[in-house]
C-alpha cells in the first residue's frame, strides 16, 4: 500500500519508513467502520465476520509498516505470526468441550410446555 | 564438555541472521511472541467462557464504546509519534526524537488514566471481578483480567518511554541510540496491537 518514502541510515544499514501518515488514516477509517458496523441492519454472523476482518487487517497494518515487518527477513514474519495460528488452534481445541457444555445446559433446561401440566 | 566446545565455538557469529541490526532486536521479538502467545490464550479463553455462557452480556451495552473508541484511537495516535520519533532519529535530530518521545508517553498515560476511569466507572454500577447485574459473573471476571493485564502492559511501556527519552539525551550520537528506540517501538506497536484484538473481541463483538 505505502510504497517506502526514504531510508534511514543506521550504522551501515538501511531501515525503511513508509508513509505513516497514510497508515494511520487507514488505521482511523478502519476503527470508525468497526464502530460504524456494529449499529447496521445486517445478521449478527455477518457483523462478527466484518469486525474480525476489520481486526485483522489493523493488525496486519500495524506489524506490517509500523513495527516494519514487511521490511524485515520472511522467515521473522513468518515466526511472528505464530501465535497467531496458535491462539486459533486453541479455539478449535476448546469449541469440542464448549458444544458439551453448551448440550448439558440446554438438556437441564425444563421444557416451558411439558413442565407447565405438571404444577396444575 | 569438549564436545559441547567444539560444537559452539567461543566467538560469537557477528549479528543474528534474523534482526541483522543486533541480538536485542531478536531478544525483544522473543518476548513479544511469547506474550503474544500469553494473549492469545487469554482471548481464547475470553471466547470459550462466552461461548459456553447463556446469559452473556452485549458488550458494547454495558461498557459503552464512546471512550473505548477514544482510547482506540488515541493509541493510534501515540503509534504515529512512536514511529516519527524513530524517523526523526534516524534523521539525526535527537531533540525532536525525545518531544515525539515525550508524546507517545504522554498518549500511553492518558489511556492508562481514561482506563482507570473506566475501571472506577463500572465498579460504580456494579460490575465486579465475581459478578454483576447484567449477567454472567465470568464477564465480569475475564474483562477486569485482560483489559488490566493490557494496562500493566501500557504502564510498563511509559515507563520505558521515558526511560528511553533520558538513553537518547546522554548518547550524543544518534545512531549511538536509533536500535535501542527501535526495539522499544517494537514494544509500543505490540500494545497497540493487542489493544485492536481486546477492542474488537471484547467491545464490539
Amino acid at each position: 500500500m505505502a510504497a517506502p518514502a526514504h531510508s534511514a541510515p543506521h550504522q551501515g544499514r538501511t531501515h525503511h519508513h513508509p508513509n505513516y501518515l497514510m497508515i494511520f488514516w487507514w488505521l482511523a477509517i478502519l476503527t470508525v467502520l468497526e464502530i460504524g458496523v456494529i449499529f447496521m441492519p445486517m445478521p449478527k454472523m455477518t457483523i462478527n465476520i466484518l469486525l474480525g476482518a476489520f481486526a485483522l487487517a489493523k493488525a496486519f497494518l500495524v506489524a506490517a509498516y509500523f513495527m516494519h515487518l514487511r521490511f524485515e527477513v520472511r522467515t521473522l514474519g513468518l515466526i511472528a505470526v505464530t501465535p497467531l495460528a496458535i491462539a486459533t488452534l486453541l479455539i478449535f481445541v476448546i469449541l469440542p468441550d464448549s458444544f458439551a457444555i453448551i448440550k448439558q445446559t440446554e438438556k437441564k433446561k425444563p421444557e416451558p410446555a411439558a413442565a407447565a401440566p405438571a404444577h396444575r | 564438555m569438549s564436545q559441547v566446545a567444539t560444537m559452539h565455538p567461543a566467538v560469537e557469529p557477528a549479528e543474528s541472521p534474523l534482526t541483522p541490526e543486533s541480538w536485542g532486536k531478536l531478544g525483544m521479538w522473543v518476548f513479544l511472541i511469547g506474550d503474544a502467545v500469553g494473549f492469545g490464550v487469554l482471548l481464547a479463553a475470553y471466547g470459550a467462557a462466552r461461548a459456553t455462557s447463556a446469559d452473556w452480556p452485549v458488550p458494547y451495552d454495558v461498557l459503552g464504546i464512546n471512550l473505548t473508541a477514544a482510547m482506540t484511537f488515541l493509541l493510534i495516535c501515540s503509534s504515529v509519534t512512536m514511529v516519527k520519533a524513530l524517523e526523526w532519529l534516524g534523521k539525526g535530530d535527537r531533540q525532536r526524537c525525545q518531544i515525539f518521545l515525550f508524546l507517545t508517553a504522554l498518549g500511553g498515560a492518558i489511556f492508562v488514566s481514561c482506563q482507570a476511569y473506566e475501571w472506577g466507572h463500572l465498579i460504580h454500577r456494579g460490575l465486579h471481578i465475581n459478578g454483576n447485574p447484567w449477567g454472567a459473573s465470568l464477564f465480569g471476571t475475564t474483562f477486569f483480567l485482560i483489559t488490566g493485564f493490557h494496562g500493566l502492559h501500557v504502564t510498563a511501556g511509559v515507563i520505558y518511554l521515558l526511560t528511553m527519552i533520558r538513553v537518547v539525551a546522554r548518547r550524543l550520537d544518534p545512531a549511538a541510540s536509533y536500535n535501542a528506540v527501535e526495539i522499544t517501538g517494537l514494544y509500543w506497536h505490540f500494545v497497540d496491537l493487542v489493544w485492536i484484538m481486546v477492542f474488537t473481541l471484547m467491545y464490539l463483538l
